[in-house]
């Protein structure tokens, strides 16, 4: 017995992706401090939560799928990993203690380790919440990412 | 450079990186289909091969962080207006190669471009011009046969003349010949849907009508050509107009060859050939030697088709253009579509595209005075083709005496060309001249699809406001008008062949 969830989600069309990036350099950017791209990825160090899987015609980007049942959930020892009422999967980076459980476990690959002097933690595609609408389907220019109700 | 030849270090063009900018996303990496640009783990740097880059711009047009331009090579020969760098690039691959120089494209020589040389007409004081967007305008364009005259019944309205088969379109403006094989079937596609909500039609060129897009088939003129790909009767009757190719503007009087390596599945089901397997269109169509051959080709094609499907016969426009088109009118083709100098190819020798063949203009103020001078003028209609930039060039062209204009290049931008000249490589990094899996889903035809609607849609408008000027309400009021036409800086010669006054007179 499957419900459906109130959940929006980012669905890569695989037809689409022409492996251009512009969803990787996006999401780095607007999840910056200085929110310009050279900054984020020079000074902040930041790495993009959705990356472009590419082996010859085949290419797609692939982030958090936001799963029904999250191994990452299950796998998290610190809480950081939280479910909300729609099924969204949220990391806490405060929280997170870097144990990389949840990279382990995620089918996807799509919780990365974030190693930094200051602080050790996981992080993964978070829909851009504060920003309302996810920047990746933003910037794709071919159609390949479009946000929809999980079917 | 090491391991090749010393003329390979004076390439044409250079990718600069700006290095700070750059993130190291390789999105440029991927998005070079001509090993141009690559990625060093080493040195955590993108590189570039400069003397495989071919200017196409997607690298620069893809880059996240803007951090990419492709420039000239700064680095030239020696000023000379006689040895140019292309003469002196093309005796290097000659001398190298041993072969003919292919390319692609339309003729990118200076040559005259008469539709620079004609000016339009407006109205002033004595007959007020039509605003347009407040006064109906009518672009609506019918091709076909016309009948000598119209008989009415007694009632004085009804016509009692059956007319023949017209294709009815929106704005005079059709889409080229484009085969799949030469491009893609998704611009193919594009082509398809924006002709459908736009109400004009596209040519499946010499490639056949690959099943998927056989829905289209109201929108669709098929081409009947000399190596006959894809031809049977489905494909004359999945049409709304058949037209017989016999030449091209950008390679008038040779035939076509897609080589085999390029013949996927879909192409080969297409055209009717097996995999791998070259094809070659002949120069010549084995079974025309002679207006008479035409004839018989026009009218087995009509027979075929229970003259039910126009039909048209496609020529480049060459010297004798005005005499080869009057025996064509007489073979029974119900349009003529002549392609000019400057009509493009998806391959050819380069000798060829430069320096073969006519202007357009002319051709067409040729072709237009003679059917007009033999009374077969509303026999046949009349489709120009060849290096249409806009929406002016399409009106001068109906003012000198088209009836439609053919737009290939045009369309090819709109899918995003930058007009490198690679299209004969198959390697279009803009995904358009290639089936190549990764490269050709880079054009979404439902993308291009609304591209190319809203181009038609601005030229309609282009054309309305342009004739609104001319106190003309439709496009048929302009057609072969000369006289709303005066020419600036052309000589006598010319302006009496394209039969237009100086600006002035």
């Amino acid at each position: 017995m499957s419900r459906k969830r109130k959940l929006m989600k980012v669905y890569p069309i695989e037809e689409n992706c022409i492996s251009c990036r512009y969803c990787e350099v996006a999401c780095t950017m607007v999840h910056s401090e200085s929110k310009d791209p050279v900054k984020a990825y020079k000074l902040e160090n930041l790495l993009p939560r959705a990356t472009v899987e590419v082996k010859e015609a085949v290419s797609l980007s692939l982030m958090c799928r936001h799963c029904k049942h999250p191994f990452c959930f299950d796998a998290c020892i610190s809480g950081a990993i939280m479910v909300d009422e729609n099924g969204k999967v949220n990391l806490d980076e405060e929280k997170c203690v870097g144990c990389w459980n949840c990279v382990l476990v995620c089918p996807f690959g799509a919780a990365h380790p974030m190693i930094r002097e200051e602080k050790r933690h996981s992080f993964k595609c978070d829909l851009c919440g504060d920003r309302g609408f996810p920047a990746c389907v933003e910037a794709c220019p071919n159609r390949a990412l479009i946000y929809d109700f999980e079917r | 450079m090491l391991f090749k030849k010393p003329q390979v270090a004076f390439y044409p063009f250079m990718v600069l990186r700006d290095d700070y900018k750059c993130v190291r996303c390789k999105s440029c990496v991927d998005q070079c289909s001509f090993d141009a640009t690559y990625y060093d783990e080493d040195l955590n740097m993108i590189m570039n091969h400069h003397e495989n880059c071919v200017n196409c711009k997607r690298c620069e047009a893809f880059c996240p962080t803007d951090a990419i331009k492709v420039v000239k090579n700064p680095s030239t020969f020696h000023p000379d207006a006689n040895w140019t760098p292309e003469a002196i690039r093309d005796i290097h691959v000659q001398m190298l190669t041993g072969a003919v120089i292919l390319t692609s494209t339309g003729n990118d020589k200076p040559i005259k471009n008469y539709f620079d040389h004609l000016l339009l007409d407006a109205c002033q004081v004595t007959n007020p011009p039509i605003d347009p967007l407040r006064e109906p305008m009518e672009l609506k364009t019918f091709i076909g046969r016309k009948t000598d005259q119209l008989q009415f019944d007694s009632d004085g309205v009804s016509i009692k003349t059956t007319i023949g088969k017209q294709l009815e379109l929106e704005i005079p403006v059709l889409f080229s010949a484009m085969s799949y094989g030469s491009i893609n079937l998704n611009l193919q596609k594009a082509m398809a849907i924006a002709c459908r909500e736009f109400g004009t039609y596209w040519n499946t060129g010499e490639g056949g009508l690959h099943k998927s897009l056989r829905e289209f088939k109201d929108h669709t003129i098929v081409q009947v050509a000399s190596g006959r790909f894809g031809v049977d009767l489905e494909y004359l009757e999945t049409s709304a107009a058949i037209e017989i190719k016999i030449g091209q503007g950008a390679k008038p009087g040779i035939g076509g060859h897609l080589p085999g390596e390029k013949v996927n599945e879909g192409i080969a089901e297409t055209r009717m050939i097996p995999v791998g397997s070259d094809a070659i269109s002949p120069a010549p169509h084995h079974d025309i030697y002679s207006i008479e051959d035409l004839r018989q080709l026009i009218y087995a094609l009509k027979e075929a088709t229970n003259y039910e499907k126009p039909v048209f016969v496609k020529i480049a426009a060459v010297h004798n253009v005005a005499a080869i088109a009057c025996g064509i009118a007489h073979a029974g083709a119900d349009a003529i579509a002549i392609d000019g100098v400057r009509g493009g190819t998806g391959a050819t020798p380069k000798s060829l595209r430069d320096h073969v063949g006519i202007p357009i203009e002319m051709a067409i103020a040729a072709v237009d005075d003679r059917l007009r001078k033999e009374g077969l003028r509303n026999e046949v209609s009349l489709i120009a083709a060849g290096g249409f930039r806009s929406a002016v060039d399409v009106l001068k062209a109906i003012a000198l005496g088209a009836d439609a204009v053919y737009i290939g290049t045009v369309a090819k931008l709109a899918a995003g060309c930058t007009q490198c000249q690679q299209c004969h490589t198959g390697r279009c990094a803009w995904g358009i001249t290639t089936n190549n899996p990764k490269l050709a889903k880079r054009l979404n035809p439902d993308i291009v699809a609304e591209n190319l609607y809203n181009l038609l849609r601005a030229w309609a408008h282009d054309i309305k406001e342009l004739l609104g000027a001319m106190g003309i309400n439709a496009i048929e009021s302009i057609k072969g008008n000369r006289l709303r036409l005066r020419s600036w800086g052309l000589t006598e010669q010319e302006n009496k062949i394209l039969g237009v006054l100086p600006a002035g007179m």
